[in-house]
Protein backbone atom coordinates (compact mmCIF):
# COMPACT_ATOMS: atom_id res chain seq x y z
CA UNK A 1 0.00 0.00 0.00
CA UNK A 2 1.57 3.73 -0.70
CA UNK A 3 0.70 6.38 2.04
CA UNK A 4 3.29 8.66 0.62
CA UNK A 5 2.20 12.39 1.25
CA UNK A 6 1.31 13.30 -2.22
CA UNK A 7 2.56 16.47 -3.52
CA UNK A 8 1.93 18.32 -6.87
CA UNK A 9 3.71 20.59 -8.50
CA UNK A 10 6.38 21.59 -5.92
CA UNK A 11 9.69 22.84 -7.19
CA UNK A 12 12.52 22.93 -4.64
CA UNK A 13 13.21 26.44 -3.22
CA UNK A 14 16.91 26.25 -4.22
CA UNK A 15 18.79 24.94 -7.00
CA UNK A 16 17.96 21.58 -8.44
CA UNK A 17 20.87 19.45 -6.75
CA UNK A 18 21.17 17.11 -10.02
CA UNK A 19 21.87 20.52 -12.24
CA UNK A 20 24.45 21.65 -9.37
CA UNK A 21 26.66 18.11 -9.68
CA UNK A 22 26.78 18.82 -13.22
CA UNK A 23 28.25 22.12 -12.67
CA UNK A 24 30.32 20.48 -10.09
CA UNK A 25 31.79 17.62 -12.88
CA UNK A 26 32.89 21.20 -14.66
CA UNK A 27 35.38 21.95 -11.79
CA UNK A 28 32.82 24.73 -10.78
CA UNK A 29 33.38 25.48 -7.06
CA UNK A 30 30.33 28.01 -6.49
CA UNK A 31 28.36 25.03 -7.02
CA UNK A 32 30.33 22.64 -5.39
CA UNK A 33 29.55 25.20 -1.65
CA UNK A 34 25.64 25.17 -2.82
CA UNK A 35 25.73 21.36 -2.89
CA UNK A 36 27.82 21.30 0.16
CA UNK A 37 25.44 23.12 1.94
CA UNK A 38 22.23 20.52 0.60
CA UNK A 39 23.99 17.62 1.57
CA UNK A 40 26.25 18.01 4.58
CA UNK A 41 23.94 17.50 7.41
CA UNK A 42 22.06 14.07 5.50
CA UNK A 43 26.07 12.85 4.84
CA UNK A 44 27.15 13.79 8.45
CA UNK A 45 24.54 12.41 10.26
CA UNK A 46 24.38 9.34 8.13
CA UNK A 47 28.35 8.23 9.20
CA UNK A 48 27.51 9.12 12.35
CA UNK A 49 24.71 6.96 12.77
CA UNK A 50 27.12 4.23 11.63
CA UNK A 51 30.15 4.91 13.59
CA UNK A 52 28.83 6.57 16.23
CA UNK A 53 32.19 8.51 17.36
CA UNK A 54 31.83 12.15 16.51
CA UNK A 55 35.26 12.95 16.02
CA UNK A 56 35.50 9.28 13.69
CA UNK A 57 32.53 10.58 12.13
CA UNK A 58 33.59 14.47 10.91
CA UNK A 59 36.59 12.63 9.51
CA UNK A 60 34.59 10.50 7.22
CA UNK A 61 32.40 12.65 6.56
CA UNK A 62 34.97 15.17 5.47
CA UNK A 63 36.69 12.71 3.39
CA UNK A 64 32.82 11.89 1.54
CA UNK A 65 32.55 15.51 0.84
CA UNK A 66 35.74 15.74 -1.05
CA UNK A 67 35.13 12.58 -2.44
CA UNK A 68 31.96 13.82 -3.80
CA UNK A 69 33.75 16.60 -5.28
CA UNK A 70 36.45 14.27 -7.30
CA UNK A 71 34.11 11.85 -8.57
CA UNK A 72 31.25 14.31 -9.53
CA UNK A 73 32.19 13.61 -13.34
CA UNK A 74 31.04 9.64 -12.85
CA UNK A 75 27.70 10.63 -11.40
CA UNK A 76 25.00 9.57 -14.06
CA UNK A 77 21.23 10.83 -13.20
CA UNK A 78 20.12 8.50 -15.13
CA UNK A 79 20.91 5.40 -12.61
CA UNK A 80 19.52 7.71 -9.59
CA UNK A 81 19.37 11.57 -7.77
CA UNK A 82 21.63 13.27 -6.89
CA UNK A 83 21.08 12.97 -3.17
CA UNK A 84 21.07 8.89 -3.49
CA UNK A 85 24.52 9.27 -4.89
CA UNK A 86 25.46 11.33 -2.42
CA UNK A 87 24.68 9.21 0.43
CA UNK A 88 25.32 5.77 -1.11
CA UNK A 89 29.01 6.94 -0.83
CA UNK A 90 29.02 8.13 2.32
CA UNK A 91 27.09 5.02 3.63
CA UNK A 92 30.05 2.68 1.38
CA UNK A 93 32.52 5.06 3.15
CA UNK A 94 31.41 4.44 7.01
CA UNK A 95 30.33 0.90 6.12
CA UNK A 96 34.26 0.29 5.00
CA UNK A 97 35.68 2.10 8.09
CA UNK A 98 33.24 0.22 11.31
CA UNK A 99 33.37 -2.99 9.22
CA UNK A 100 37.12 -4.26 10.04
CA UNK A 101 36.67 -3.20 13.61
CA UNK A 102 33.48 -4.25 14.61
CA UNK A 103 33.72 -8.14 12.84
CA UNK A 104 36.09 -8.65 15.41
CA UNK A 105 34.11 -7.09 18.34
CA UNK A 106 31.09 -8.37 16.79
CA UNK A 107 30.73 -11.09 19.59
CA UNK A 108 31.59 -9.50 23.10
CA UNK A 109 29.02 -6.60 21.69
CA UNK A 110 26.30 -8.61 20.67
CA UNK A 111 23.52 -7.50 23.48
CA UNK A 112 25.52 -3.43 23.15
CA UNK A 113 24.72 -3.93 19.47
CA UNK A 114 21.11 -5.11 19.95
CA UNK A 115 19.87 -2.54 21.66
CA UNK A 116 20.96 0.14 19.72
CA UNK A 117 18.08 2.15 17.91
CA UNK A 118 18.74 5.04 15.85
CA UNK A 119 19.36 8.23 16.76
CA UNK A 120 16.20 9.81 15.78
CA UNK A 121 16.19 12.21 18.51
CA UNK A 122 20.07 13.42 18.32
CA UNK A 123 19.26 15.09 14.43
CA UNK A 124 18.74 18.04 13.08
CA UNK A 125 15.78 20.05 14.09
CA UNK A 126 14.74 21.49 10.57
CA UNK A 127 12.00 21.01 8.83
CA UNK A 128 13.25 18.60 5.88
CA UNK A 129 15.12 16.33 8.61
CA UNK A 130 11.81 16.28 10.54
CA UNK A 131 9.55 15.34 7.48
CA UNK A 132 11.96 12.55 6.36
CA UNK A 133 12.50 10.94 9.72
CA UNK A 134 8.44 11.10 10.57
CA UNK A 135 8.20 9.86 7.39
CA UNK A 136 10.47 7.01 7.68
CA UNK A 137 9.51 6.26 11.17
CA UNK A 138 5.94 5.60 10.45
CA UNK A 139 6.89 3.19 7.83
CA UNK A 140 9.44 1.29 9.73
CA UNK A 141 6.99 0.97 11.81
CA UNK A 142 5.08 -1.15 9.10
CA UNK A 143 7.78 -4.01 9.11
CA UNK A 144 7.61 -7.19 10.87
CA UNK A 145 9.88 -6.39 14.04
CA UNK A 146 12.17 -9.25 12.10
CA UNK A 147 12.47 -7.33 8.82
CA UNK A 148 12.73 -3.78 11.21
CA UNK A 149 15.71 -5.33 13.01
CA UNK A 150 17.49 -6.66 10.09
CA UNK A 151 17.14 -3.61 7.98
CA UNK A 152 18.67 -1.19 10.68
CA UNK A 153 21.50 -3.55 11.80
CA UNK A 154 22.47 -3.61 8.21
CA UNK A 155 22.01 0.02 7.32
CA UNK A 156 22.58 2.03 10.47
CA UNK A 157 24.95 -0.03 12.03
CA UNK A 158 26.39 -1.38 8.69
CA UNK A 159 26.56 -5.70 9.58
CA UNK A 160 26.84 -7.79 6.82
CA UNK A 161 23.65 -10.00 6.66
CA UNK A 162 25.67 -13.01 8.02
CA UNK A 163 26.57 -10.92 10.82
CA UNK A 164 22.85 -9.68 11.41
CA UNK A 165 21.87 -13.85 11.19
CA UNK A 166 24.55 -14.60 13.51
CA UNK A 167 23.38 -11.66 16.03
CA UNK A 168 19.70 -12.31 15.91
CA UNK A 169 19.97 -16.19 15.37
CA UNK A 170 18.12 -16.65 12.35
CA UNK A 171 19.29 -18.53 9.00
CA UNK A 172 21.20 -16.38 6.38
CA UNK A 173 18.60 -17.47 3.90
CA UNK A 174 15.69 -15.86 6.26
CA UNK A 175 18.20 -12.97 6.28
CA UNK A 176 18.43 -12.50 3.38
CA UNK A 177 14.90 -12.55 2.29
CA UNK A 178 14.00 -10.09 5.49
CA UNK A 179 16.35 -7.59 4.31
CA UNK A 180 15.13 -7.68 0.65
CA UNK A 181 10.74 -7.80 1.65
CA UNK A 182 11.59 -5.51 4.63
CA UNK A 183 13.07 -2.52 2.05
CA UNK A 184 9.99 -3.62 -0.56
CA UNK A 185 7.44 -2.55 1.50
CA UNK A 186 9.66 0.33 2.96
CA UNK A 187 9.78 1.52 -0.31
CA UNK A 188 6.18 0.63 -1.20
CA UNK A 189 5.35 2.88 2.12
CA UNK A 190 7.51 5.89 1.31
CA UNK A 191 6.26 6.00 -2.85
CA UNK A 192 9.65 5.49 -3.64
CA UNK A 193 10.36 5.50 -7.38
CA UNK A 194 13.65 5.17 -9.34
CA UNK B 1 24.84 -19.90 -5.85
CA UNK B 2 21.59 -20.41 -7.86
CA UNK B 3 19.85 -17.39 -9.93
CA UNK B 4 17.06 -17.44 -7.99
CA UNK B 5 19.14 -17.25 -5.06
CA UNK B 6 21.07 -14.40 -6.44
CA UNK B 7 17.58 -12.58 -6.64
CA UNK B 8 16.30 -12.12 -3.29
CA UNK B 9 20.46 -10.55 -2.61
CA UNK B 10 19.10 -7.37 -3.94
CA UNK B 11 18.08 -6.23 -0.59
CA UNK B 12 21.25 -6.74 1.02
CA UNK B 13 23.12 -5.16 -1.51
CA UNK B 14 21.09 -2.14 -1.61
CA UNK B 15 21.82 -2.29 2.13
CA UNK B 16 25.91 -2.93 1.22
CA UNK B 17 25.07 -5.80 3.46
CA UNK B 18 26.89 -8.61 1.32
CA UNK B 19 30.55 -9.92 2.66
CA UNK B 20 33.09 -8.54 -0.38
CA UNK B 21 33.27 -11.88 -2.52
CA UNK B 22 29.71 -12.04 -2.65
CA UNK B 23 28.89 -8.38 -3.67
CA UNK B 24 31.20 -9.43 -6.35
CA UNK B 25 29.87 -12.35 -7.65
CA UNK B 26 25.98 -10.43 -7.26
CA UNK B 27 27.49 -7.11 -9.21
CA UNK B 28 28.32 -9.92 -12.25
CA UNK B 29 24.62 -11.20 -11.90
CA UNK B 30 23.45 -7.16 -12.12
CA UNK B 31 24.79 -6.87 -15.69
CA UNK B 32 23.05 -9.26 -17.20
CA UNK B 33 19.44 -9.40 -14.76
CA UNK B 34 17.87 -5.95 -15.97
CA UNK B 35 14.88 -6.55 -13.43
CA UNK B 36 17.44 -7.09 -10.66
CA UNK B 37 19.43 -3.87 -11.84
CA UNK B 38 15.34 -2.10 -11.56
CA UNK B 39 14.81 -3.42 -8.47
CA UNK B 40 17.74 -2.65 -6.93
CA UNK B 41 17.91 1.27 -7.66
CA UNK B 42 14.10 1.32 -5.79
CA UNK B 43 16.08 -0.28 -3.61
CA UNK B 44 18.72 2.14 -2.95
CA UNK B 45 16.65 4.90 -3.08
CA UNK B 46 14.82 3.69 -0.20
CA UNK B 47 18.21 2.97 1.91
CA UNK B 48 18.99 6.66 0.75
CA UNK B 49 15.55 7.78 3.18
CA UNK B 50 16.53 5.82 5.98
CA UNK B 51 19.97 7.83 5.56
CA UNK B 52 18.04 10.98 4.71
CA UNK B 53 15.77 10.46 7.84
CA UNK B 54 19.25 10.70 10.37
CA UNK B 55 20.52 13.51 8.76
CA UNK B 56 22.34 16.48 10.92
CA UNK B 57 23.84 19.90 11.32
CA UNK B 58 27.45 19.69 10.23
CA UNK B 59 29.39 22.17 12.25
CA UNK B 60 31.12 25.11 10.45
CA UNK B 61 34.60 23.96 10.69
CA UNK B 62 33.76 20.88 8.82
CA UNK B 63 32.71 23.59 5.72
CA UNK B 64 35.86 25.73 5.90
CA UNK B 65 38.14 22.34 5.98
CA UNK B 66 36.26 20.91 2.98
CA UNK B 67 36.39 24.15 1.06
CA UNK B 68 39.75 24.26 1.85
CA UNK B 69 40.27 21.04 0.67
CA UNK B 70 38.76 20.69 -2.74
CA UNK B 71 41.13 23.68 -3.96
CA UNK B 72 44.03 21.31 -3.57
CA UNK B 73 42.35 18.29 -5.29
CA UNK B 74 42.26 17.44 -8.63
CA UNK B 75 38.71 16.02 -10.06
CA UNK B 76 38.27 12.80 -12.16
CA UNK B 77 38.28 13.03 -15.67
CA UNK B 78 34.51 12.15 -17.28
CA UNK B 79 34.22 8.67 -18.23
CA UNK B 80 34.63 8.02 -21.93
CA UNK B 81 31.87 6.45 -23.88
CA UNK B 82 28.86 7.69 -22.22
CA UNK B 83 26.68 10.89 -22.40
CA UNK B 84 27.45 13.59 -20.07
CA UNK B 85 25.14 13.93 -17.14
CA UNK B 86 23.65 17.05 -18.94
CA UNK B 87 22.61 14.81 -21.60
CA UNK B 88 20.67 12.90 -19.32
CA UNK B 89 16.60 12.10 -19.32
CA UNK B 90 14.79 15.12 -18.25
CA UNK B 91 11.98 13.02 -17.05
CA UNK B 92 14.12 11.76 -13.88
CA UNK B 93 13.64 15.65 -12.92
CA UNK B 94 10.15 15.42 -12.50
CA UNK B 95 8.36 14.06 -8.91
CA UNK B 96 12.04 13.14 -7.38
CA UNK B 97 12.59 13.13 -4.01
CA UNK B 98 8.89 14.98 -3.50
CA UNK B 99 9.29 14.73 -0.02
CA UNK B 100 12.74 16.83 -0.23
CA UNK B 101 11.16 18.88 -2.42
CA UNK B 102 8.77 20.02 -0.07
CA UNK B 103 10.84 20.10 2.66
CA UNK B 104 13.03 22.71 1.50
CA UNK B 105 10.28 24.86 1.00
CA UNK B 106 9.57 24.36 4.35
CA UNK B 107 13.58 24.97 5.66
CA UNK B 108 13.50 27.83 3.71
CA UNK B 109 10.77 30.01 5.87
CA UNK B 110 12.61 28.46 9.15
CA UNK B 111 14.47 31.65 8.61
CA UNK B 112 11.45 33.50 8.92
CA UNK B 113 10.01 31.83 12.00
CA UNK B 114 13.34 31.93 13.59
CA UNK B 115 13.07 36.04 14.07
CA UNK B 116 9.77 35.88 15.52
CA UNK B 117 10.26 33.47 17.88
CA UNK B 118 12.87 34.98 19.66
CA UNK B 119 11.23 38.36 19.56
CA UNK B 120 8.24 36.21 21.26
CA UNK B 121 10.27 34.47 23.95
CA UNK B 122 11.40 37.77 25.21
CA UNK B 123 8.51 38.83 26.38
CA UNK B 124 7.50 35.13 27.45
CA UNK B 125 7.87 32.93 30.60
CA UNK B 126 10.43 31.05 29.13
CA UNK B 127 9.18 27.50 30.98
CA UNK B 128 6.05 28.01 29.44
CA UNK B 129 6.87 29.08 26.24
CA UNK B 130 9.04 25.93 26.42
CA UNK B 131 5.97 23.54 26.97
CA UNK B 132 3.76 25.44 24.51
CA UNK B 133 6.28 24.75 21.88
CA UNK B 134 6.91 21.38 23.50
CA UNK B 135 2.89 20.13 22.75
CA UNK B 136 2.39 22.55 19.09
CA UNK B 137 5.57 20.60 18.09
CA UNK B 138 4.06 17.34 18.48
CA UNK B 139 0.72 18.01 16.80
CA UNK B 140 2.82 19.68 13.89
CA UNK B 141 4.56 16.24 13.85
CA UNK B 142 1.25 14.54 14.05
CA UNK B 143 -0.22 16.33 10.79
CA UNK B 144 3.27 15.87 9.04
CA UNK B 145 3.55 11.80 9.82
CA UNK B 146 -0.20 11.34 9.03
CA UNK B 147 -0.84 8.48 6.69
CA UNK B 148 -3.47 11.09 5.39
CA UNK B 149 -1.26 13.64 4.73
CA UNK B 150 -1.99 15.35 1.65
CA UNK B 151 0.08 18.77 0.73
CA UNK B 152 -0.31 21.68 -1.41
CA UNK B 153 1.59 24.77 -2.78
CA UNK B 154 0.67 27.66 -4.47
CA UNK B 155 2.57 31.32 -5.37
CA UNK B 156 1.37 33.71 -3.09
CA UNK B 157 1.52 37.36 -4.10
CA UNK B 158 5.14 38.54 -3.84
CA UNK B 159 7.17 36.23 -5.38
CA UNK B 160 6.52 33.57 -1.88
CA UNK B 161 5.67 30.65 -1.89
CA UNK B 162 3.01 29.15 0.48
CA UNK B 163 2.82 25.14 1.39
CA UNK B 164 -0.14 23.64 3.42
CA UNK B 165 0.05 19.91 4.62
CA UNK B 166 -3.76 18.80 5.92
CA UNK B 167 -4.55 15.56 7.55
CA UNK B 168 -8.06 14.77 7.42
CA UNK B 169 -7.97 12.37 10.34
CA UNK B 170 -6.18 14.58 12.71
CA UNK B 171 -8.24 17.41 11.52
CA UNK B 172 -5.48 19.86 11.23
CA UNK B 173 -3.22 21.69 8.98
CA UNK B 174 0.01 22.83 8.63
CA UNK B 175 1.30 25.82 6.63
CA UNK B 176 4.61 27.00 5.65
CA UNK B 177 5.75 29.97 3.53
CA UNK B 178 9.21 30.49 1.92
CA UNK B 179 10.08 33.92 0.84
CA UNK B 180 7.63 35.75 2.79
CA UNK B 181 8.08 40.07 3.49
CA UNK B 182 8.06 40.92 6.85
CA UNK B 183 5.15 42.74 7.07
CA UNK B 184 5.41 46.16 7.31
CA UNK B 185 4.51 47.94 10.85
CA UNK B 186 1.38 47.45 12.16
CA UNK B 187 0.66 44.94 10.14
CA UNK B 188 0.21 41.23 10.26
CA UNK B 189 -0.04 38.35 8.45
CA UNK B 190 -3.36 35.99 8.96
CA UNK B 191 -4.43 32.76 8.00
CA UNK B 192 -7.92 31.65 7.42
CA UNK B 193 -9.75 28.10 6.59
CA UNK B 194 -12.07 28.76 3.50
CA UNK B 195 -16.08 26.96 4.88
CA UNK B 196 -17.35 26.61 1.60
CA UNK B 197 -16.58 30.36 0.65
CA UNK B 198 -16.74 31.86 4.36
CA UNK B 199 -13.40 32.49 5.70
CA UNK B 200 -12.59 31.39 9.19
CA UNK B 201 -9.51 32.63 10.99
CA UNK B 202 -7.27 29.99 11.43
CA UNK B 203 -4.67 32.72 13.72
CA UNK B 204 -1.52 34.48 13.06
CA UNK B 205 2.09 33.74 11.74
CA UNK B 206 3.14 35.59 14.31
CA UNK B 207 4.55 32.49 16.51
CA UNK B 208 5.60 30.00 14.18
CA UNK B 209 6.83 27.05 15.85
CA UNK B 210 10.73 26.91 16.17
CA UNK B 211 11.28 25.57 12.68
CA UNK B 212 8.97 27.68 10.84
CA UNK B 213 5.80 25.71 10.42
CA UNK B 214 2.84 27.21 11.65
CA UNK B 215 0.17 25.17 12.95
CA UNK B 216 -3.52 26.35 12.03
CA UNK B 217 -5.30 27.47 14.88
CA UNK B 218 -8.78 25.05 14.86
CA UNK B 219 -10.00 22.12 13.16
CA UNK B 220 -9.79 21.71 9.44
CA UNK B 221 -13.56 20.11 9.77
CA UNK B 222 -15.39 20.95 5.97
CA UNK B 223 -13.30 23.71 5.16
CA UNK B 224 -12.24 22.99 1.24
CA UNK B 225 -8.72 24.93 1.32
CA UNK B 226 -6.91 28.37 2.95
CA UNK B 227 -6.15 31.89 2.64
CA UNK B 228 -3.61 34.04 4.02
CA UNK B 229 -3.94 37.74 4.49
CA UNK B 230 -2.86 41.16 5.40
CA UNK B 231 -4.49 42.37 8.75
CA UNK B 232 -3.77 45.31 11.22
CA UNK B 233 -2.36 44.19 14.12
CA UNK B 234 -3.80 41.77 16.21
CA UNK B 235 -5.94 40.14 13.53
CA UNK B 236 -9.51 40.77 12.26
CA UNK B 237 -12.38 38.37 12.49
CA UNK B 238 -13.09 38.59 8.64
CA UNK B 239 -10.44 39.29 6.33
CA UNK B 240 -10.11 43.07 5.11
CA UNK B 241 -7.93 42.87 2.56
CA UNK B 242 -7.82 40.58 -0.48
CA UNK B 243 -5.98 37.42 -0.13
CA UNK B 244 -2.14 36.82 -0.76
CA UNK B 245 -2.97 33.43 -1.91
CA UNK B 246 -5.66 30.81 -1.93
CA UNK B 247 -5.50 26.84 -1.49
CA UNK B 248 -7.80 24.51 -2.12
CA UNK B 249 -7.09 21.22 0.12
CA UNK B 250 -6.30 18.00 -2.55
CA UNK B 251 -8.61 15.55 -1.76
CA UNK B 252 -7.77 12.69 0.32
Amino acid sequence: MREAVHISGVRSAGPDLRELLVLVARGDQDAFRQVYDQVSGPVLGLVRSVLRDPAQSEEVAQEVLVEVWRTAPRFQPSRGSAMNWVLTLAHHRAVDRVRSAQAAALREHKAALLDRTPDFDQVSEQVEARLEREQVRRCLRTLSELQRESVTLAYYRGLTYREVGELLSVPLGTIKTRLRDGLIRLRDCLGVNA
Amino acid sequence: MSTAELHTLTGAYALHALPEGEQLAFERHLGACEACAQEVRELSATAARLGLAVSATAPPALRERVLREITTVRQEPPPHGRSTPAAASPRRRAGRWPVYALAACLAVSAVLGGVAVRQHQAVQDARQEAQRAQRHDAQVSRVLAAPDARTATAALEGGAQGTVVVSRSVNRAVFAASGLPRPSGGQVYQLWFDDGGTMRSAGLVETPDTDGTVLMDGPVDRASGMGITLEPAGGSPRPTTPPLGLMGFPAA
